[in-house]
């Protein structure tokens, strides 16, 4: 036995209510993110993660009372996401009770934000969430960019070189999306996880474009992810975790049965 | 009178989940006290011991408070819970920060993971799901849990008793490493009951009714 691949079920967050739309479009609400979470973590979920998509500042304040009342009864890792700017918001989240903290736009545009979160929380709470796109044409080789507002804008950032600096800067995890991937339901961009996942010590997690099980066990066995985080799948209750889990590990990946 | 058990705040970061989960566990039969005060846990029945962070800072914040004296006499007469670096300092010494000397309380060293094991590259912190073996099996903690259940750890040291009776409990990862310590009234592990679903809720529960024979 050894260390199980981990299934992620991501849960977007808005004014404290689960909801769901495909590509952010057509939102529509699906519920109270406690019972939500309960249902993934009944269901064998390894971690949950809630990305706020809340939009006004004035209701920022909803996520740290969602991860307070999931903390009360769901007993497995939670990691939040979105609208982390400051090493104080990182407090005030793990102090509700979450376990780790995703930073995407914010590590883009002030790095040091990263080093200063892990010297003060330690690298295992911090998580880098990387969004990258293919820059490289076809036959050439493979390159991706940092991209930021929902995949809109380029950066100059190379991913592989990101994902490197961010380690050095004691990132303890990190969370990696294709935005050429997400939302399309046709899997991980694998090359990118591989790419990523073979030039970091840390454990990546894969995200964006997962259609069906066989995608996330091709992230695992071909992307050499250590987790893999999915939405839309289990919002739409296409599968259940325990469903993918079993999946896996008809495999051959270990995973962790409920 | 209620249960009383005490989980120990030295100023090491958060500890809401461990006392999330404890009380979850008690359902209102034990009191759950998080405390920094020496009276407080010598008057409990129970004792946690959580932690997490880097030893040396774990080790100046035990000294700094006292309460390296308290986790001492506790250890010696109380069912006690260490918990992940709770069970790390209860060591001699440890690789961690350059070399920093720990509580001593059960001789052994605490190493970092190699880098990579045979061909293949671990990624440390060991992060995630991984089994537990049971070696003293029957133990009263691991009552109603299955041999080889999945615990959640994150961590990139591991303990390594001088004396390999201690070793409760042993988990692979490129080494194979002890990953749960008992001896009398004492039980400590490097993975988080409070985070490791069914199983650490289990255990957490068999804590709480332990009475500290082994």
């Amino acid at each position: 036995m050894s260390l199980a691949k981990r299934i992620i079920p991501c849960l977007d967050v808005r004014d404290g209510r689960v909801v769901k739309g495909v590509q952010f479009v057509d939102i529509r609400d699906a519920g109270d993110p406690v019972e939500v979470a309960r249902r993934y973590d009944a269901e064998g979920a390894d971690e949950i993660t809630f990305l706020d998509i809340t939009a006004s500042s004035d209701n920022r304040d909803t996520i740290i009372h969602v991860v307070e009342a999931v903390a009360e009864t769901v007993f497995i890792p939670l990691t939040v996401g979105g609208g982390i700017r400051k090493v104080e918001d990182i407090r005030r989240l793990l102090n509700a009770g979450a376990d780790k903290v995703a930073i995407n736009t914010a590590a883009v545009f002030n790095p040091d934000l990263v080093s200063e979160a892990s010297a003060k929380v330690g690298s295992q709470c911090i998580v880098v969430a990387i969004d990258a796109k293919r820059v490289s044409a076809e036959g050439e080789t493979p390159k991706w960019e940092i991209f930021t507002h929902g995949g809109r804008k380029p950066t100059g950032l190379d991913a592989v070189e990101w994902a490197k600096e961010m380690v050095k800067r004691g990132a303890g995890e990190i969370l990696l999306t294709s935005m050429d991937r997400d939302g399309t339901k046709q899997g991980f961009d694998l090359e990118l996880t591989r790419a990523i996942s073979d030039a970091v010590p840390i454990p990546v997690i894969a995200s964006g474009g997962v259609g069906n099980l066989q995608h996330l066990a091709d992230g695992v066995t071909e992307g050499k992810a250590d987790a893999v985080l999915a939405a839309s799948i289990f919002h739409f209750a296409e599968y259940t975790v325990g469903e993918a889990k079993e999946y896996m590990r008809e495999h051959g990946i270990e995973v962790r049965m409920p | 009178m209620t249960q009383k058990i005490a989980v120990i705040d030295y100023g090491m970061g958060n500890l809401r989940s461990v006392v999330k989960a404890l009380e979850f566990v008690a359902d209102n039969k034990a009191d759950i006290l998080l405390t920094d005060k020496p009276e407080v846990v010598a008057a409990a029945d129970h004792v946690v011991f959580p932690g997490q962070g880097a030893a040396r800072d774990c080790m100046q914040a035990l000294r700094n408070t006292g309460m390296d004296e308290v986790v001492a006499e506790a250890l010696k007469t109380k069912p006690f819970l260490g918990v992940c670096m709770g069970l790390q300092v209860l060591m001699t010494h440890s690789e961690e920060n350059g070399g920093t000397d720990l509580l001593n309380l059960f001789e052994g060293e605490v190493r970092r993971f190699p880098d990579s094991f045979h061909a293949e590259r671990l990624k440390v912190p060991h992060m995630g799901w991984n089994t537990i073996r049971e070696v003293q099996q029957g133990h009263p903690l691991f009552k109603g849990i299955h041999d080889d259940s999945h615990f959640y750890f994150v961590h990139s040291y591991y303990v390594t008793p001088a004396d390999p009776t201690l070793t409760a409990g042993e988990t692979d990862y490129g080494v194979t490493f002890t990953s749960a310590i008992a001896r009398d009234n004492v039980f400590a592990l490097q993975s988080h009951p409070e985070k490791s679903a069914d199983a650490g809720l289990q255990l957490l529960r068999n804590f709480i009714s332990w009475d500290g024979q082994a």
